[in-house]
């Protein structure tokens, strides 16, 4: 009686075997690298917004300070978007007749709100707050990146929790002192981990990592 | 077979036996039925049955390795990707005080049968989503009730009345107002002879000053007033007794011995949540010293008062009559025949009874209930009269009411009026007559037939269905009034929100009337403050301290003197009318009396529609979404009623009740019968409120409607009735027959003297666990949260619970899911028994998450969703949850509460309002639990740690501490030496539930104590 499998049968099985294995790892690497890439993350990609603005004109060449527009940073879990009255404060007086303007003054004229997109979006379930990190020393520039050099506004960070977890777990790594907080160019100094032992201390910072710190 | 109850005698030789539990949760626990052991074993199976399935071992781990690798897959999705578009929207002009993220907090009332009770409201960005107590207000104190709780779901209700509709059509406001000038221009010309209003109970000073300018404005018209929770008897006895109306404030703060005739003053009318505070702080114990008040209850329906009971008696109306009636006699209160109706009263009772109340003479109190006759009522002031208690521990004051008529009289002389033509048109503002009218009122048909009437009500009900004009109401929530309080107090209402659908004011209505259309109720309420302190130059100021305060100051009642009048003769109380049957062995045939009583969730009908209260177990019977009909063991024995507890049908438990016909004056009601431990023989409970036909998508439909066996004359009592026992069963939503513990030694109690002899008497049975572990123990450096539940303050009031629901976005799941024991409440109430089946001792326990240290759920959970925090908080993360159920199962204590369906209502727009926005809203195959509000932890956490300071103690209030009115719920940190809780959890009071198992609760509880009168005790 013949053989049923021609020899060469080995080497298909070998190759769809081991083949199968590395390509199943090669999938799981590919969706690893999808979930973090900028088509999912959205890091780097500039959103729409119904007035061009520009922070890095407001910031670096106007030299505004954050909580000019952000006014509850300081105080509470929401940052605060500006008000279309605190855009006005200047521009009733600064190209107050500027095209790009025209949905603000719109907008102040109807008392319809302007519908900005948002560009950092947490899920339903996670509950950050604005205050205390800056008030333990995270400055802005550390989540959102330099700002100030951005024309229109994108995500520098991709917001998982692992990424949370970075500074939750070993917060001497990325804190500053409070007065550089809103400093864009702030750069850490070469003993950052001296730094960040000696404001932990002073500061009173605790690494918290429990589920309901940010999960209610 | 019905009867699985187990024959009452068995009960009865059960509980003699030395044998016998000594407490139990319902009948069927007690006599050790079959069916309940059946129930038992299906909850909790003490063996798992060996694997009996024909599934081989090879299969099974086929399948486990399937959904192993399939399990993995969920976790390669990000939960709940953020939507990448979604808009975010600023202000226009954001207003000075608005911080984006921080609620802010505004006093107001909430008026509830007339009567004001201050609220401070939270407002996420003009979005009111949660009721508070205003600690102000003299009502209130800064706790809350059920109904105060719940009133924020009314504001979003859908079913709310949208539209202002005349004859069924849409119609426009210019129509209507053009409409009223029409009738009141006609109405002028005869001086308002055929125009009438109907209000329910008014204390709003603004609103009683309109109505007067109306009846000025038109001398003929006519003022009626029926609402189906006024005071009518108590206005009655009052004017019995001093020839006059007034109201009696009771001051429980200073009393010592309080005898109640059936009035449930911890739990029901105006002035509760104030009696309950003070009532319970007059019964802390905290060490030998500590002295306790005492309480006598008499009455026929065990009710939340009459838990509190240190002795309570359990009769029926005549008898519960006559035994106030000897005690009246044997204080010496002139004018009673002491032969009145005396027989079959416990004399050793009485005499001990009077002989506590005259040993405390000035520190007592005798009230009568809302539901008891005038002449009851006549009786309790003599006796407190007699026993110097006037001035003292009651004081009297003018009536609070504006105009304190009869509204049983009142709504008899509007149909009067009505039939005799003599009313063309009619306004109603608020309640639902047609509903809450008695059976012989024929108030509908004429209703139907009057040529110009106006209904103005929250809801589109049954009465609106009649009316030609149907307006809408702006909730008190989006309106600007007033409303005075029980003591008089008076209280600005403002609005937390522009009226959702349009609605208007009663003050916005008769401004229409009085020819002022367009005025505004802030201009109307404003001008009348503004009038009536026209001494004043700095006006402006006293609105706004007013306002910020929620009390207007100095605006509670004088205090009156009150003397009886000297022909009195009070009480003919035991001479009614009706043939009495003899006390002791009531024939067979022999009539039961039918005692009508708001329902204690939903009062009379008025919060039908809202799904927090529908769900809530009533206090006592912890029955939800019905009413039924309510009767002693032995009255049930007599007409052999029972109840079966179903096999199929869910988890836990599911119970079919006997239905049966109730008959008075050839009236007759249909409706399930339930036995209730407790209750008076002779006689029968029925609850108002159910059997609505227009009440909204929630309470339509739901139980029967006991107002269509009641007469004007009898409003609350009705005699001669029969009962005859149906053959269908009724399904009813128990809650009393889930979670059961077996046993245990869940809930102590002892007497005051037994632990001034042996203050350890609670410790002492504690169970020790073995705590051996190879670890070391964990060290909670900080805070470490802990909770202390006083059982001996705690009256079972429910406030806890909805105050949990609103706060903590706890869906309804109706009751369908209720019978299958899938109630979401994470914080639930337990009710047990002790003693005999007749008349009961009653014991509340309030159960949230025991919050372990060591939590059996968290080890058992695959995903690590439930795991334990640094500060000892036993975390429940929901994005986690894949809805294995393995740690409700393995909860010793039931806590956990599992979203079988997607019980929570994502697709109602004016729902998504009510949401608080600081705790997540879960959806389907997510497990949930009660987290000592860790939401309110976390935000004083980040305030305290932005000023680098510790948390002071009672910073923090969890949602059901801070509701309580007893005060009875303790939260803090138990590693603060100083803290109110670790003092608590020091006392000998103290103790765990289920310690034995080494779970290391971080709630304990203070056992609770009575203060039983010697003399009644001694055998």
């Amino acid at each position: 009686m013949a053989q049923i499998f021609h020899p060469s049968t080995n080497t298909i099985s070998r190759v769809s075997i081991f083949g199968g294995i590395g390509f199943i790892i090669a999938l799981i690497l590919v969706l690893v690298a999808l979930n973090r890439s900028a088509y999912v993350s959205e890091i780097g990609v500039a959103r729409a917004q119904p007035v061009p603005f520009s922070h890095k004109h407001h910031v670096a060449d106007d030299g505004i300070d954050c909580r000019y527009c952000h006014t509850s940073v300081e105080k509470s879990s929401f940052a605060g978007i500006p008000s279309t009255k605190i855009c006005m404060n200047c521009h009733t007086q600064i190209w107050p007749d500027s095209a790009a303007l025209a949905p603000v003054r719109e907008s102040f004229r109807t008392g319809q709100a302007i519908q900005w997109t948002r560009v950092y979006n947490l899920p339903g379930f996670v509950y950050f707050d604005h205050s205390i990190h800056l008030n333990k020393g995270v400055g802005c520039a550390t989540c959102h990146g330099r700002i100030d050099q951005m024309p229109l506004t994108w995500r520098v960070n991709t917001l998982h929790m692992d990424w949370c977890l970075e500074c939750h777990r070993a917060p001497e790594l990325f804190v500053r002192p409070r007065e550089q907080v809103f400093n864009m160019a702030y750069r850490p100094p070469a003993d950052q981990l001296a730094l960040g032992r000696k404001l932990i201390k002073e500061y009173d910072i605790r690494p918290l990592t429990g589920c309901s710190t940010c999960h209610r | 077979m019905s009867n699985e109850m187990g024959d009452l005698q068995t009960i009865r030789q059960r509980l003699a036996g030395a044998h016998g539990k000594e407490y139990w949760r319902c009948l069927e626990e007690l006599a050790d039925s079959e069916a309940f052991e059946q129930l038992l074993r299906a909850a909790y199976p003490r063996q798992a049955a060996a694997w009996a399935d024909s599934l081989d071992r090879r299969g099974f781990l086929k399948l486990m390795g399937a959904s192993l690798a399939l399990a993995g897959l969920s976790g390669c999705l990000s939960p709940a990707p953020a939507p990448t578009d979604e808009k975010i929207v600023p202000y226009v002009k954001q207003p000075e005080e608005i911080i984006p993220g921080k609620p802010l907090y505004f006093a107001s009332a909430m008026p509830l049968a007339g009567y004001g009770r201050g609220i401070l409201a939270e407002s996420h960005m003009g979005r009111p989503t949660k009721i508070e107590g205003n600690p102000s207000h003299p009502a209130s104190l800064g706790a809350t009730d059920i109904f105060m709780q719940a009133s924020i779901l009314e504001l979003y209700d859908p079913d709310r009345a949208q539209v202002l509709s005349h004859a069924g059509r849409i119609a426009t406001w210019d129509n209507f107002f053009a409409a009223i000038n029409g009738e009141m221009a006609a109405q002028r010309l005869n001086g308002g002879a055929s125009l009438a209003i109907l209000t329910e109970t008014i204390t709003s000073p603004t609103l009683s000053f309109q109505l007067q300018q109306l009846l000025e404005k038109f001398p003929k018209a006519r003022w009626y007033q029926y609402d189906a929770a006024a005071r009518d008897a108590a206005h009655g006895g009052a004017r019995l007794a001093f020839g006059d109306v007034l109201d009696a404030i009771y001051r429980f703060d200073r009393a010592e011995v309080i005898l109640s005739l059936d009035a449930d003053f911890l739990y029901y009318g105006p002035g509760a949540l104030r009696y309950a505070r003070d009532f319970s702080n007059k019964r802390r114990v905290v060490g030998a010293e500590s002295g306790m008040n005492r309480l006598y209850v008499v009455e026929s329906m065990p009710t939340v008062t009459g838990s509190m009971a240190d002795h309570r008696w359990a009769l029926a109306p005549r008898a519960l009559a006559a035994f106030a009636h000897a005690v009246a006699g044997g204080l010496g209160v002139a004018n009673i025949g002491a032969s009145q109706a005396s027989e079959g009263v416990d004399q050793r009772a009485v005499d001990a009874v009077v002989r506590d109340l005259q040993n405390h003479r000035g520190r007592g109190i005798v009230l009568a209930g809302d539901h008891q006759p005038a002449a009851l009522h006549a009786l309790a002031h003599a006796m407190n009269q007699t026993l110097g208690n006037s001035g003292a521990t009651v004081h009297y004051i003018e009536p609070v009411e504006a105009q304190p008529v009869d509204h049983g009289h009142s709504l008899r002389a509007l149909v009067g009026a009505m039939g005799a033509g003599q009313v063309q048109g009619l306004f109603i503002l608020g309640g639902n007559p047609v509903y809450s009218a008695p059976a012989d009122v024929q108030f509908t048909e004429l209703l139907a037939r009057t040529r110009f009437t106006v209904h103005l009500s929250p809801y589109e009900n049954e009465t609106s269905a009649l009316c030609r004009w149907r307006v809408p109401e702006a909730h008190y929530l989006e309106s600007w009034s007033d409303v005075r309080a029980f003591d008089g107090t008076a209280s600005l209402i403002q609005p937390m929100i522009a009226p959702l659908y349009g609605g208007r004011t009663a003050h916005e209505l008769l401004a229409v009337l009085l020819g002022e259309t367009g005025r505004a109720s802030y201009e109307l309420v404003r001008a009348y403050w503004q009038q009536q302190s026209k001494a004043r130059s700095d006006f402006e100021q006293f609105w706004r301290a007013a306002l910020h305060d929620g009390v207007v100051p100095q605006s509670a009642a004088q205090t009156r003197q009150a003397a009886l009048k000297q022909s009195s003769s009070p009480p003919s109380v035991g001479t009614t009318t009706d043939q009495a049957p003899q006390a002791g062995a009531a024939p067979a045939a022999a009539p039961l009396e039918v005692l009508f009583r708001p329902d204690p969730s939903i009062l009379d009908g008025r919060f039908a529609n809202n799904g927090w209260l529908q769900e809530l177990p009533k206090p006592v019977t912890k029955i939800t979404w019905d009413n039924v009909i309510l009767l002693s063991p032995s009255t049930g024995e007599r007409f052999g009623i029972g109840r079966r507890i179903g096999s199929s049908g869910g988890e836990r438990g599911n119970i079919y009740a006997d239905m049966v016909e109730l008959e008075v004056g050839g009236r007759r009601v249909r409706g399930a019968g339930w036995i209730v431990p407790g209750h008076a023989d002779g006689c029968v409970t029925v609850h108002l409120g159910y059997g609505r036909a227009r009440a909204g998508r929630v309470g339509s439909r739901l139980g029967f409607n006991a107002n269509t066996i009641r007469t004007a004359e009898a409003r609350w009592r009705a005699t001669g009735a029969t009962l005859r026992k149906l053959a269908d069963q009724y399904p009813v939503a128990c809650t009393q027959f889930h979670q059961v513990m077996e046993g245990r030694d869940l809930i102590r109690a002892g007497t005051l003297e037994q632990f001034r002899s042996d203050p350890a008497f609670v410790q002492a049975n504690d169970k020790h666990a073995h705590a051996e572990s190879l670890y070391p123990g964990f060290k909670y450096e900080g805070n470490a949260w802990g909770m202390a539940i006083d059982l001996n303050s705690c009256i079972g009031c429910n406030a806890c619970v909805v105050a949990c629901v609103a706060e903590n976005n706890i869906p309804v799941v109706g009751k369908a899911e209720v019978r299958r024991g899938r109630e979401m409440h994470w914080l639930r109430i337990d009710r047990y028994y002790k003693g005999e089946s007749d008349n009961p001792e009653m014991h509340h326990q309030p159960v949230p998450c025991m919050q372990c240290e060591n939590a059996p759920c968290e080890v058992v959970c695959p995903t690590h969703a439930t795991t334990h925090s640094e500060d000892g908080l036993n975390d429940m993360t929901y994005n986690r949850c894949v809805g294995t159920r393995y740690c409700s199962n393995n909860c010793p204590y039931k806590v956990r509460r599992f979203n079988f369906f997607q019980y929570q209502d994502f697709a109602t727009p004016s729902l998504k309002l009510q949401r608080n926005p600081d705790v997540t809203v879960r959806s389907r195959g997510v497990m949930e639990k009660c987290t000592y509000c860790v939401q309110r932890i976390r935000q004083a956490q980040i305030e305290a740690r932005k000023d680098n300071r510790a948390i002071a103690d009672g910073e923090i209030a969890t949602a059901c501490e801070q509701a309580c009115p007893a005060q009875a719920i303790v939260f803090g940190d138990i590693n603060d030496p100083g803290s109110r809780v670790t003092k608590l959890k020091g006392g000998a009071l103290n103790y765990g539930l289920l310690t034995e198992l080494n779970t290391r609760p971080r709630t304990t509880y203070l056992a609770r104590l009575k203060n039983p009168n010697p003399e009644l005790t001694k055998e």
